[in-house]
C-alpha cells in the first residue's frame, strides 16, 4: 500500500491518520486544480411549494398504479390471447401474444423504475452531504508489526540458514509441476490416421444429400450443382450417431458439371471426372466450413466464412482468400449399374489444413 | 409387302389422329412462333443475335449468350420476372416489372423452344403449393437448407456474391418462377435438374419458401432476417441509446426554485 493514489499531501507520512482520519484536502498552493468546494444548496420547487409536491406525489402514485394494471393485463393476456394470432401494426406484422406480453410487462417494469426515480428526484431529501474519502492502506503501526513477526518467523525456522533443506524443498515443489504436464496427453485420444481418412473408398456411390438418391451422369446437366454424400454413410447413422456425424462432416462433397472443354485437369487427374462431372470435398481447406456457394458461369465456389474462392474448372485452385490449398478432389467413375461412384478415397486429407498432413500446397 | 405395311400404318394413322384439330393446333402454334420471332427481333436480337445465336458488342465481348436449346422455361423465367429484356449488361441483371405481357412472353417462349430442345414451362400442378402438408414443408426446409441457403440466406432473403453479383431474395417470387429458376439455372445460379431434385422435391422447397413468407416476425420488424448482424446493430443503436437517454434523465438536476428558500 502506498500513498500514490492519494491527493498530494506533503506531510502525509508520519501523521497518524489510520482509519477514519480527516478528509485529505489538496494543497491549494501546490495544486493547479484547486478544490472548488461545494456548490451552495438550492431548493427544488417541490421543497417550497406543497401543491407541487402533491402533484409529484400523484404522478408517482399514477405510475405505480399503471404498473399494477399493466401487470394484471399481462396475466389476463397470457390466458386470453391465442398464441397464433397475428396482428398488423401499420406495415409491421407480428404475433399478438408476444407483443402484448412484452409491452405490458416491459412497460410495468419501466413505470416502477421511472416512478422510483421521480420520487427520489423530486420528493426525497436532496441536501448535499460530504463523505470523506479515507486512505485505504494498512496503518503504519500494523505494517511494522507484520514485518517484525515475519522476520522473527524466518529466523526461527532457519529457512535462510539451512540451505540443504531449502534447496531440497524448492526441488520437490518444482518437480510437482511435471505430472500435470504429462497428464495433458490424456485430454483426448490422439487422432491417429482419422484426419487422413474418410468413409469414401472404391465403388462407394455418390448419393444426393437429404433424398439419398444415387446419381446417373445423365441426371446432371451443364451448370448443375449437387450436394452429395457417400452411400455407405447411412448404415453408420443407425449404428453410432456420433461417428455418423464425424464421418459426415468429413465426407460431404459437391458435384458439378462443367463443359469438358473448360476443364484443365492436372497431370494424372484427366480421368478423375465423368464427362465434365467433377466431385470435390465440400469442406473448406481453411477452417472447415461446408461450402456450396457455387457460381455456374465462372465455376467459382466461394466460402461464406472468410471468402476463400476456388476455381472448380481448374482443380479447385485457390483464387482468393485465406485457404492455403485447393479443395481435395474425389476421383469418380460410373459403376457397373450406371451410377456415379468413387474410384478411390480422397488422395489427401480433407478439411482444415494441418502441419503433419505432409504434402504440397 | 413393305409397301403394304407402310400404307396400312399410314392409313391407320390418318384414321386415328383427328386431323382437323391437329392442323388447327399446328397453325395456331406456328402463328405463335411467328409472333415470337417478331418480338424477338424487336426486344432481344440486339444482344442475342438476329437468330438467337448469341451476339457480341463492338469490341468482341459477348453481349448475350446463344438461346438455342435453353428452352421455354428459361424464357418464361427471364421475361416473366422482368429481367429480360435487360436495361444494360453488367455484373447482374436485376428483377423488375415485366416489360412484355403474358401473351407476348408465351409467344417468345414458343419461338425459343422451336429453335432447339430445352426445358418446357412446368405445368401448374407441379408448383401449386396451396395444398402442401406440414410434412412436405418440413422436408422442403431440409432440402432448402442443404441446397439453397449457401447463397439465398437461411430465410431466403438473398445474399452477396463476388464482384457485384448477388443472389436475389426469394420473397414474393411467383412459385412458377422459383421452379423455373431451379430447372434452368439463370445467371450464376447452378441448375438443379428434375432428375436430381425431383418435381416433388422442388414442390416441397417452394412450399417451404412460401411458408417463410407467411411467418411473422416476433419483434415486428424483420430487420432483413439477417440474424445477429442487423439485430445487434439495432440493439446497439436503439437499445443502448434508450438506456443512455434514461441514464441522462436520472442524472439530470431537476428545476431549482432558487437558493435556500426554506432557511
Amino acid at each position: 500500500m502506498s500513498d500514490d493514489r492519494l491527493p498530494a499531501k506533503p506531510d502525509a507520512h508520519g501523521e497518524d491518520d489510520g482509519y477514519g482520519g480527516d478528509l485529505v484536502l489538496a494543497d491549494p498552493a501546490g495544486d493547479p486544480v484547486a478544490d472548488p468546494g461545494l456548490e451552495p444548496h438550492e431548493d427544488r420547487i417541490t421543497d417550497i411549494d406543497p401543491d407541487a409536491a402533491t402533484r409529484v406525489e400523484r404522478q408517482v402514485a399514477t405510475m405505480f398504479g399503471l404498473a399494477t394494471l399493466l401487470t394484471i393485463a399481462f396475466v389476463v393476456a397470457y390466458f386470453a390471447i391465442d398464441k397464433d394470432t397475428v396482428v398488423w401494426i401499420g406495415p409491421l406484422r407480428t404475433n399478438a401474444l408476444n407483443l402484448t406480453l412484452g409491452m405490458t410487462l416491459g412497460l410495468a417494469l419501466f413505470l416502477i423504475g421511472a416512478g422510483a426515480i421521480q420520487w427520489a428526484k423530486k420528493l426525497m431529501v436532496d441536501k448535499e452531504i460530504v463523505e470523506h474519502r479515507n486512505p485505504v492502506h494498512t496503518s503504519e503501526a500494523d505494517q511494522a508489526e507484520m514485518l517484525k513477526e515475519f522476520n522473527a518467523g524466518t529466523a526461527e525456522s532457519g529457512f535462510t540458514r539451512r540451505k540443504l533443506i531449502r534447496r531440497s524443498l524448492i526441488g520437490a515443489l518444482g518437480v510437482l509441476g511435471i505430472p500435470p504436464i504429462i497428464m495433458l496427453a490424456d485430454l483426448g485420444p490422439p487422432p491417429g490416421r482419422r484426419l487422413f481418412e474418410t468413409v469414401w473408398t472404391e465403388g462407394i456411390r455418390v448419393v444426393n444429400d437429404v433424398t439419398l438418391r444415387p446419381l446417373r451422369p445423365s441426371d446432371m446437366v451443364i451448370g448443375q450443382l449437387v450436394n452429395g454424400l457417400p452411400a455407405n454413410l447411412q448404415e453408420l447413422a443407425e449404428e453410432d450417431h456420433t461417428e455418423y456425424l464425424n464421418a459426415k462432416a468429413k465426407a460431404a462433397v459437391i458435384l458439378v458439371r462443367i463443359r469438358p472443354d473448360q476443364i484443365t485437369p492436372l497431370p494424372g487427374r484427366e480421368n478423375w471426372g465423368v464427362d465434365g462431372i467433377l466431385c470435390y470435398s465440400k469442406i473448406c481447406t481453411h477452417v472447415g466450413c461446408p461450402i456450396s456457394l457455387y457460381e455456374q458461369v465462372t465455376h467459382h465456389v466461394l466460402c461464406p466464412c472468410h471468402q476463400s474462392t476456388f476455381d472448380l474448372a481448374d482443380n479447385a485452385k485457390v483464387l482468393f482468400g485465406p485457404a492455403a490449398r485447393p479443395l481435395p478432389q474425389l476421383p469418380i467413375m460410373v459403376d457397373s449399374e450406371g451410377y456415379l461412384a468413387a474410384q478411390s478415397g480422397f488422395h489427401e486429407p480433407v478439411g482444415p489444413s494441418f502441419w503433419e498432413r505432409g504434402e504440397r500446397g | 409387302m413393305l409397301l403394304l405395311g407402310l400404307l396400312a400404318v399410314g392409313g391407320l394413322y390418318t384414321a386415328v389422329v383427328p386431323g382437323n384439330s391437329a392442323v388447327a393446333d399446328d397453325a395456331a402454334q406456328s402463328q405463335q412462333i411467328e409472333e415470337g420471332k417478331k418480338l424477338f427481333a424487336v426486344n432481344c436480337a440486339s444482344c442475342h443475335g438476329l437468330n438467337a445465336e448469341g451476339g457480341t458488342d463492338g469490341e468482341g465481348r459477348m453481349a448475350g449468350p446463344s438461346l438455342i436449346g435453353v428452352g421455354a422455361a428459361a424464357v418464361d423465367f427471364q421475361v416473366g420476372t422482368g429481367r429480360m429484356p435487360a436495361m444494360q449488361t453488367g455484373a447482374q441483371v436485376p428483377r423488375k416489372d415485366p416489360v412484355l405481357n403474358e401473351e407476348e412472353t408465351a409467344a417468345l417462349a414458343a419461338y425459343i423452344a422451336s429453335l432447339g430442345p430445352g426445358a418446357p414451362i412446368p405445368p401448374e400442378e407441379v408448383y401449386d403449393v396451396s395444398n402442401a402438408t406440414e410434412e412436405q414443408i418440413t422436408r422442403g426446409g431440409e432440402l432448402f437448407r442443404t441446397n439453397c441457403t449457401a447463397c439465398h440466406n437461411f430465410a431466403g432473403q438473398g445474399g452477396a456474391l463476388p464482384q457485384g453479383r448477388y443472389a436475389p431474395t426469394l420473397m414474393g417470387v411467383d412459385p412458377k418462377h422459383i421452379y423455373e429458376a431451379m430447372l434452368t439455372g439463370p445467371q450464376q445460379m447452378p441448375v438443379f435438374s428434375d432428375q436430381v431434385l425431383t418435381p416433388q422435391d422442388k414442390h416441397d422447397i417452394i412450399a417451404y419458401i412460401k411458408g417463410m413468407e407467411e411467418q411473422s416476425d416476433p419483434g415486428g420488424f424483420s430487420l432483413g432476417r439477417l440474424g445477429p448482424v442487423s439485430e445487434g446493430l439495432w440493439g446497439w443503436l436503439f437499445g443502448i441509446g434508450a438506456l443512455v437517454a434514461v441514464a441522462v434523465w436520472i442524472g439530470a438536476k431537476g428545476v431549482k426554485a432558487g437558493r435556500s428558500h426554506s432557511e
